[in-house]
């Protein structure tokens, strides 16, 4: 059995974020990784992200990945890192089990921190089984990280800012874009992604869903229809389109089931993204010596889980003892930055589903 | 309109432009129509043209008296939502960010674009700047019609 002060499960934005300031403040931790490479959902952006600069504003997905790595590998001395290591355990006495290479591994943590970040969403049409569907984030991975093109014609289904990027980019990879369609009455995502898309000849049509895949082996072809006020399909409106693939992205959801394991207080909070680790100020969940942060507490933009990383990482690693030099200044500045992302329309979700939290949040 | 299909109406464009008299020289035209946490076309700008505040959710502002039209924010912008227009004689000169391949050349004609995606005339590739604090996004100089001042958005080969 391996011993550490403070394992890190997750090696997106918000894993490295805490992982830096906790060692900062001299915590020895572990950073575990599923995948062979950190940087979770940033390796594939490459576009420039929102924020402020403090969050690394304008620079593409995959560079604010590199900043983070090298803010960790700085601190070589304190920061261990496990890469295509997954965490296929996790007891209430700390106790990890990780699998890498077919090989077990037991490691026991004073304090967790788990950042595993969110999965895509999936739902139930006719054929969604199907080759040639596949969620939007498994095509950025083949496009951005193994430099593959999916297919030559999609439909894009959601137009939250994945679906809107993930368009973007795919036009940019040379993949024909025959349109984006949503459920809802207006678009999800940021405006300024949609305006960018619909310039280059993608077009966005509200009120459509997916009725059924049609194909042998693979996807050959896709139903649309119209959807009225109500959510019911418009009589007459079916449309079929000759495609060969369907993109689907229709949001992501939390990936929460390491807490389950130890049995860590939840809810379901629609404004979060679903069913989520219910959680104090400090970011601690019902287990005091377990810590979320980023996606898997609730689904937002990289921006604030590395905010949340860093906030976290601060937080745990005084609860061990070892206080930041700079924490009460830190320790303001990350609620700030927090606030300020979140005090738009877009954040006013987010800050609701905290709200709602607050009222469970009883565990401190 | 911008809600539902990601064109905003010529109305709410005009609302981004200063009066014609002022586009003798280079101008920033934000189209950034939607509160969302950003900031670096004001945190860009060498000139203080472009003002947020605190608020990073607030839109951007162009002082059009400060603002020289220099494109820094064009290729900063992480939504492409900004280009600057200048008008002379009967042409418009834009300068717009551009992500695509193949990369246009000078003195070449390509498509003029409007914000529906369709072509709406020809624009003439004056320059096409990419250096490297552009971080790959190419600044491309384009003349066009003085008719298409609220039409133009981007270019097509
Ligand atoms: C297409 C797209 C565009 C985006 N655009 C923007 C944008 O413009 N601006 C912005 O701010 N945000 C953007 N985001 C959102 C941003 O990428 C995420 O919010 C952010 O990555 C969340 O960080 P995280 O660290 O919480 O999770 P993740 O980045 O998902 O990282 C979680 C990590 O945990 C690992 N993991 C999970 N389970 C285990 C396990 N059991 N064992 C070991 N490791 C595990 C995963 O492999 C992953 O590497 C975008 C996302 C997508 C998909
Ligand atoms: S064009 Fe130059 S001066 Fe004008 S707002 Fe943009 S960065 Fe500032
Ligand atoms: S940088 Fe672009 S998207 Fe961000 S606020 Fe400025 S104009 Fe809007």
């Amino acid at each position: 059995m391996i011993f550490k002060d403070l394992v890190i499960i997750g090696g997106g934005p918000a894993g490295l974020s805490a992982a830096k300031i906790a060692a900062e403040a001299g915590v020895s931790c572990l950073i575990i990784e599923r995948d062979p490479f950190l940087g979770g959902q940033l390796i594939k952006q490459t576009h420039m992200f929102f924020g402020s600069e403090k969050q690394y504003a304008k620079t593409r997905g995959l560079d604010i990945a590199k900043i983070l790595i090298d803010d960790c590998l700085k601190h070589q001395d304190l920061i261990e890192i496990m890469t295509s290591t997954t965490v296929v355990g996790l007891y209430k006495d700390k106790v990890i089990t990780t699998l890498h290479d077919d090989t077990y591994n037991k490691i026991k943590a004073k304090s967790i921190i788990v950042s595993t970040g969110a999965s895509e969403r999936f739902f139930a049409f006719e054929n969604n089984d199907l080759p040639g569907v596949y969620g939007a984030g498994a095509v950025q991975t083949l496009m951005n990280v193994y430099g593959v093109k999916p297919a030559d014609k999609v439909i894009m289904v959601g137009s939250g800012n994945i679906g809107l990027i993930v368009s973007y980019q795919l036009h940019q990879a040379g993949v024909k874009v025959l349109k984006v369609i949503e459920a809802a009455s207006n678009i999800g995502g940021y405006k300024v992604h949609a305006s960018k898309i619909r310039r280059i000849g993608i077009p966005i049509e509200t009120r459509k869903t997916i009725k059924r895949a049609i194909g042998k082996d693979k996807v050959e072809q896709v139903e649309i229809v119209s959807l009225d006020d109500d959510w019911n399909i418009v009589d007459n409106s079916s449309e079929i389109i000759d495609v060969d693939a369907v993109c689907i992205s229709v949001g992501l959801i939390p990936q929460r089931n390491l807490l389950s394991m130890i049995d860590i207080k939840t809810k379901f909070i629609k404004e979060l993204g679903g069913i989520v680790p219910i959680i104090n100020e400090d970011h601690q969940t019902s287990d005091k010596d377990v810590y979320v942060c980023g996606d898997v507490s609730g689904v937002e933009e990289a921006s604030s889980a590395i905010v949340e990383g860093y906030y976290t990482g601060l937080i745990a690693a005084r609860n061990l003892g070892k206080e930041h030099q700079d924490f009460k200044t830190l320790n303001i500045d990350y609620k700030n930055q927090l606030l300020n992302l979140r005090s738009g329309p877009f954040g006013k979700k987010t800050l609701k589903g905290l709200e709602i939290m607050k009222e469970d949040a009883n565990v401190k | 309109m911008l809600n539902k299909t990601g064109v905003p109406s010529l109305s709410l464009i005009k609302t981004k432009f200063p009066e014609q008299n002022k586009l003798f020289k280079a101008k920033a035209i934000t189209e950034c129509y939607e509160e969302i946490p950003c900031n670096p076309c004001s945190t860009s700008c060498p000139f203080e043209a472009i003002t947020i505040g605190e608020d990073i959710n607030k839109l951007p502002v162009v002082d059009f008296d400060k603002c020289t039209g220099c494109g820094i924010c064009v290729y900063s912008c992480p939504g492409l939502a900004i280009f600057t227009v200048a008008l002379k004689k009967e042409k418009a000169i834009f300068k717009i960010p551009y992500e695509l391949l193949p990369y246009p050349k000078v003195d070449e004609t390509w498509k003029a674009v409007n914000r529906d995606g369709l072509v709406i005339g020809e624009a003439i590739i004056k320059k096409v700047i990419l250096k490297p604090k552009q971080d790959r996004t190419l600044l491309v100089e384009v003349e066009v019609d003085k008719n298409l001042l609220y039409d133009f958005i981007t270019i097509k080969e």
